[in-house]
């Protein structure tokens, strides 16, 4: 989330599209009905069902699944048509006005330099044109046919509402009725907030569709500004942490980057992050890279991380691919590539693609390790359960290792919400029987291996004999004793650049901040972004204190929030290129002639004059992207792209399957299924009664929802002759489940180029263990492709059939 | 229902076969004594608080467990409810953090290390010394195994790939950190966590 | 931040519940009637009027009310069955004392699909049709403030009080031989907590605090409602039970069966309140048992009452019918 959880209370418009707020995420959600119960602010609900969110709304639109895209367009197009556009935002705090290279260009549903063998575009073109200097060339009257803001015009131009209609199913007068809606949100003095979740990561486009928000967004000005922002309503209660972190295979803690081959040392790797600003006087704060990365490096491997040795840059692993994400992960296992595997807390076996393919990935391990408090399918993927997981565990050579963990409530450290908010929490209870701490197990794991390695000599041990351990007790380190890591530290006094007599924080203290991080080896620090949340304040991460005298719920002292303890993003652009706030009434910064102040630590340096210093300090530009340059694999703008399998095809190109760049691994390109053989549109989703694959296991959670089923319009009941509670098959090219028919009124067909579109609904909660009737989840059925930008699976549209079930194949 | 019987008509359809056999058990003519009115006893008194956070989703509200010792002294969760003074949540949670108390003391909770061995078709205990040991000595031999050390081109890679690491989405960031340090130093490219799914 | 005890009432359930030994300030003193001549309170202190709100505009449908009422109350519901709806259980249940009731509606006078969600639970009505049912002296009582609560050492499991309830809350427990129902958690309002649904419910679709301030607090929600254009927007308390303390503010208030079956107009049957003295459980067994069968089966199951008290009672109940044998002065009722 760009703002807060508490800061929806200040908005005028929520659109709730590509996610379910009511039924995901509850209790943040009352801040909608806040907003709608104090301010006046009204609910727009977009989404192939009508959910339990639209129960509650003033407005909803059914849209068919994956096609956000094309209904977002155009509603960039209606704003600029109607003059809905905040002008003064869009003219000083976007690249509307930056020109781009005469080469770029977007014809047949695809953008230049498409190369259909790579499955890859050539993005050199899709650039700004620089001047001599070095700098981006601008326009900023926009009247240059080559700016962004000409370009986005000519690309949304085929967007119209009845385009929208055609391509999503929409009806015109409902999309044009939500266009009228969005509009009033381009005065300066009402925002609109955007709340999404999965529902939209979870396409082969799914960073598309958010940029395409983002974009209209930005065009309303109401990216930075109190009760507006771009909020992704994270998953689970911690992945915000585990991201933050850089628990990915290319990330390196703080969103840096593990370098790739083609960067096999250090100058190399530096070469490419120098991020030079591209218009004078900007901030472009990455251009600190080094000062993080040297402290990363200094926090994992200590003393063995020198100038001479660039800082252990040897030690980090090199990619020769984008990422070894989960996806690609199995694929490798499925092919016998992979001898070990861990899930901590993870239960792929349910949670990924193609569970067929999965079951067969597992049986090809070795040793498959399993952390969790629970029971999970994955430990038990070669146990047979009948229908639910017919397996032979006598054909499954793999050994399988379940270690018991502790859970929320007897560990003790920090969770990051949606908000990044850093909360401490404490153990309240022993973990049951011989259950342990994760930390206690990875230390022992570690240093089991390290124990190996110093004994026996093998393959180069150094970045493990070396990795820092600077525990009281080597065998548990304590959550404080991490949390300070994560911090940082002074290896040596560090002083102030301006006056280097002052010493700001002497060695062997914590950091205030990431501001005191050098790149000479003089600090350590172990996530940058979180340098401040526990420092010689203490653990600012406890912090209770829930005042909030701002009244737009701030609350800057509970807690601890990255980056700097700053609660809203970008909210140096909630006020005017004078510095004055867009709206009086919800005032969060301003500029008093020489400093920044307000309520939230301005994102910004605090002295950055207004007109010179624009607010996008973590772009080059200094301003914000309506055209992303060369940043995403699949185009600068958002453009339409069918699902991978679709019941439609591409209205702008009929030999265009899917996302062009996606990543697809033969293997699963096979199991992809067509409309003719499989003519419904399934999306799977999470009810509000359950959490994931864990609250199965929890009796009065299965009470509340006890069994399986899909969702189907009356119509296609109808159709198909099934009944209100009867059991049907449903089958993809990839698997089957069995399940409870709940006929709605509450999804409707949608005719989409000319055609009548049926919806399947299915909720993913169910499984072989725990508590709640054995089930199935729609990863028996769905495919097993990514996003092109970071791989998040194809869940929320694809093709299945469906029938009354005969037999019993429930147990 | 014809609310125009007579009392009389009424007792007769009533009747004997009620009235006769079982009249005593409708407890009026003080066959008992009624007990005096009172509620159930305020089920959190002499509990301890802990000041917690739900681990589903993303709103990450405050919860306030109460907890109490066992018979063993082992403590135990007891109830657990919405923090009041969070300002997230203000003491409300949804369906799943009311009834967070089910989870932590689930059936299925896991409580010793259990083995699976190749072929079989159940879990044995297995002792934490004894897992933990197999788990380091399969890292070491493979690691040795396959790790490359150089690629093709003979520029220094470091990269272990036959084997990955999920990590989990409600672990905290300390646990988080800890097992970056130990996955990353051992050069382990297949890391990947909840983000997606 | 806890409630002082001595206060008359809680207001809302904004603070965290207390954990140190706190005197429970609700009892005998307090109750205003009790169920067929149960001992009531000489002068009962004059607690303010509480009542819960439920505002359906507001309601999200989570059944965080449903879990947080099984949480505190200890219940276990059973794992069921999807029959291809939303609701689960399937029906109230002595396990189950509140219940999401979800009604899809195609609304004919703006053509929008609306889905009307109901937390379906005991309306502590004023004038309470359970207890004016009830044989059984002291197993319902109503306190000043107006919680209508079950004494389940009084309870007989006869299954009136379901006959009597004119919104069919109360569920016989077949293995407790009692019947259950929302306590509007009467434990919790004693040390000063709302209930334990208002609590947990992430919308503050439930509220809870002094009838006054919660009629309030609708008004502000109805004139919220006709703004967006439900003209018919008002407050359920209805007022042929005397009103309740249990309210929902309504989308559509002029029809409130809309939402899966509120009683358009409720009344106590004109039965359960015209029988007076001796002869009501008789009478009132006749309707039980025409209404609900159920309450046959705990007459002759339940074990609490041994064959003595049995017969004693029987014979105390015959010689009283005796001694009021003649047909009275209303001929019908």
């Amino acid at each position: 989330m760009t703002n807060s959880w508490t800061d929806i209370k200040n908005t005028d418009l929520v659109i709730v599209m590509g996610g379910n707020a009511a039924e995901a995420h509850p209790c943040g959600f009352k801040w909608v009905t806040e907003a709608k119960h104090h301010r006046g602010a009204k609910l727009i609900v977009v989404d192939p069902r009508f959910t339990r969110t639209a129960s509650v709304s003033d407005y909803y639109a059914p849209i068919r699944p994956g096609t956000d895209i094309t209904f977002l367009m155009g509603m960039i197009r209606w704003m600029i048509e109607n003059d809905k556009v905040q002008w003064s935002y869009v003219k000083a705090f976007t690249n509307a006005s930056f020109l781009v290279k005469e080469e770029f260009g977007w014809s047949d549903g695809l953008f230049t330099g498409y190369d259909e063998e790579k499955r890859d575009y050539d993005r050199s073109s899709w650039e700004y044109q620089l001047g001599e200097d070095g700098f981006a060339l601008t326009d900023p009257t926009l009247q240059h046919p080559r700016c962004v803001w000409n370009l986005l015009k000519a690309h949304v131009d085929a967007y119209t509402p009845e385009m929208v209609e055609r391509v999503c199913g929409t009806p015109k007068e409902r999309f044009l009725k939500i266009a009228e809606m969005i509009g009033e949100c381009s005065s300066p003095t009402k925002t609109m907030t955007s709340m999404y979740a999965l529902g939209w990561t979870q396409h082969s486009k799914g960073s598309q569709n958010i940029r395409g928000m983002a974009m209209l967004q930005l065009i309303l000005g109401n990216i930075g500004v109190p009760g507006g922002g771009m909020n992704a309503l994270r998953g689970h209660s911690n992945i915000q942490g585990l991201t933050d972190i850089g628990l990915m295979s290319n990330l390196i803690p703080g969103y840096l980057n593990i370098p790739t081959e083609k960067e096999p040392d250090w100058e190399t790797y530096m070469k490419s992050r120098q991020f030079k600003p591209l218009l004078p006087g900007q901030t472009s704060y990455w251009q600190n890279y080094s000062k993080f990365m040297v402290s990363f490096q200094k926090s994992m491997w200590g003393d063995a991380a020198t100038a001479e040795n660039d800082w252990a840059y040897h030690y980090l692993p090199k990619l020769d691919v984008p990422a070894y994400d989960m996806l690609r992960m199995f694929e490798l296992m499925d092919q016998g590539k992979v001898n070990l595997y861990f899930c901590q807390g993870f239960n792929p076996l349910l949670a990924l693609s193609n569970r067929g393919k999965n079951t067969s990935a597992l049986s090809k391990l070795k040793l498959l390790v399993v952390m969790d408090p629970l029971q999970t399918e994955t430990a038990r993927f070669w146990e047979n359960h009948g229908a639910f997981n017919d397996v032979d565990p006598s054909a499954i050579q793999t050994e399988v290792i379940e270690l018991p963990t502790s859970c929320f409530a007897e560990d003790e450290g920090a969770l990051v919400n949606s908000g990044r908010w850093l909360q401490w929490h404490w153990a309240a209870a022993e973990p049951p029987g011989q259950a342990k701490h994760d930390t206690w197990i990875m230390a022992q794991i570690f240093l089991r291996v390290r124990e190996l390695y110093a004994a026996e000599g093998g393959a180069f041990p150094d970045p493990i004999l070396n990795l820092t351990w600077p525990y009281a007790d080597p065998s548990t380190p304590m959550p404080d004793e991490l949390a300070r890591e994560m911090n940082g530290t002074a290896l040596a006094d560090v002083t102030d650049p301006a006056d280097p007599t002052k010493v700001l924080t002497a060695a062997g203290k914590q950091v205030k901040s990431f501001a005191e991080l050098r790149d000479d080896g003089s600090t350590a620090c172990g996530c940058w972004i979180y340098s401040g949340c526990f420092n010689e304040d203490g653990n600012n991460m406890a912090r209770r204190d829930n005042s909030d005298p701002s009244g737009l719920g701030v609350h800057s002292n509970w807690a601890w929030s990255w980056p700097l303890n700053r609660r809203t993003l970008y909210n140096r652009a909630s006020a005017d290129l004078d510095g004055k706030p867009w709206d009086p009434e919800r005032a969060l910064l301003s500029w008093n002639g020489e400093r920044w102040e307000g309520f939230d630590v301005p994102d910004i340096a605090p002295t950055a004059k207004p007109g010179e210093v624009m607010p996008f300090i973590m772009n080059p530009e200094g301003v914000s992207r309506l055209f992303s340059r060369g940043m995403m694999r699949d185009g600068p703008f958002p453009t339409h792209m069918e699902p991978f399998e679709s019941p439609v095809q591409n209205v702008f190109n009929d030999r265009m399957r899917g996302n062009p760049v996606a990543r697809m691994f033969e293997s699963d390109a096979a199991t992809l299924g067509t409309s003719d053989e499989f003519p419904f549109v399934a999306t799977s989703y999470r009810l509000t009664e359950h959490f994931h694959y864990w609250t199965k296991h929890n009796k009065v959670n299965a009470a509340m929802q006890p069994e399986f089923f899909v969702e189907i319009s009356e119509e296609l009941a109808a159709e198909k002759g099934i009944q209100r509670g009867g059991k049907v098959r449903v089958w993809s090219k990839r698997g089957e489940v069995w399940a409870k028919a709940l006929v709605t009124k509450r999804i409707k067909p949608l005719t989409c180029d000319g055609k009548t579109v049926h919806v399947v609904g299915i909720p993913l909660h169910w499984g072989f263990v725990g508590a709640a009737k054995k089930g199935w989840g729609p990863n028996s059925l769905t495919p097993a492709v990514g996003d092109a930008n970071i791989e998040t699976p194809e869940f929320k549209a694809f093709l299945v059939n469906i029938e009354p079930a005969t037999g019993e194949a429930l147990a | 229902m014809n609310i125009d019987l007579s009392r009389r008509g009424f007792l007769k359809l009533a009747g004997a076969g009620v009235a006769a056999t079982s009249l005593g058990a409708m407890g009026f003519g003080g066959a008992e004594a009624a007990e005096l009115a009172h509620v159930r006893a305020f089920k959190l008194t002499q509990t301890t608080e802990t000041r917690n956070t739900c681990p589903y989703c993303s709103v990450a509200c405050g919860v306030i467990i109460y907890g109490r010792a066992d018979e063993a002294g082992k403590r135990r969760v007891v109830h657990i409810e919405g923090d009041a003074d969070h300002p997230v949540n203000r003491g409300t949670l949804c369906p799943k953090g009311s009834a967070l108390k089910d989870f932590v003391n689930a059936e299925t909770r896991l409580t010793e290390p259990m083995i699976r061995r190749a072929g079989s078709d159940r879990f044995e205990p297995i002792s934490w010394d004894e897992a933990l040991d197999k788990i380091a000595r399969a890292l070491k031999d493979d690691r040795d195994a396959n790790l490359l050390a150089a690629n093709e081109a003979g520029v220094p890679v470091n990269r272990w790939s036959t084997a990955g690491f999920l990590a989990a989405s409600a672990t905290t960031n300390e646990t988080a950190w800890l097992t970056y340090k130990v996955v990353r130093s051992m050069g382990i490219v297949g890391f990947d966590n909840q983000a997606r799914v | 931040m806890t409630m002082a005890p001595d206060l008359d009432s809680p207001r809302t359930a904004v603070a965290n519940p207390p954990v140190q030994p706190m005197e429970s300030n609700l009892g005998q003193g307090d109750v205003v009637r009790s169920s067929a001549g149960g001992p009531v309170a000489e002068n009962p202190r004059d607690l303010t009027d509480v009542a819960k709100l439920i505002d359906v505009s507001k309601c999200i449908g989570c059944k965080a009310c449903q879990t947080a009422c099984v949480e505190w109350n200890d219940t276990h519901p059973e794992i069921g069955i999807n029959v291809g709806i939303y609701e689960n259980p399937l029906d109230l249940t002595p396990e189950m004392y509140t219940l999401m009731r979800f009604t899809e509606y195609d609304n004919p006078d703006t053509g929008d699909f609306e889905w009307l969600i109901r937390k379906d639970g005991c309306m502590h009505c004023v004038d309470p049709g359970c207890l004016k049912a009830c044989p059984a002296p002291g197993a319902i009582v109503q306190y000043s403030n107006g919680i209508v609560d079950f004494i389940s050492e009084n309870c007989i499991g006869c299954g009136y009080c379901i006959s009597g309830c004119p919104f069919d809350i109360p569920r016989l427990s077949p293995t407790q031989h009692v019947v259950k129902k929302c306590t509007l958690c009467s434990d919790r309002v004693a040390v000063g907590q709302g209930p334990a649904c208002a609590k947990a419910c992430p919308t503050q679709a439930i509220t809870f605090g002094t009838k006054d301030d919660m009629t309030a607090l609708a008004a502000e929600r109805i004139e919220d409602l006709k703004s967006r254009g439900y003209d018919n927007a008002g407050l359920y308390d209805p007022q042929g039970v005397g009103g309740t303390h249990v309210m929902y503010v309504l989308h559509h208030a002029d029809k409130p069966s809309l939402y899966s079956g509120l009683p358009d107009d409720p009344k106590i049957s004109d039965v359960v309140e015209g029988w007076k003295g001796p002869t009501k459980p008789v009478g009132i067994a006749a309707v039980g048992l025409a209404a609900v069968g159920a309450a046959a089966m705990a007459l002759f199951t339940r074990s609490r009452v041994t064959p003595q008290d049995e017969a004693e009672a029987t014979e105390l109940v015959q010689e009283e019918m005796r001694g009021s044998g003649q047909p009275d002065d209303r001929g019908t009722v």
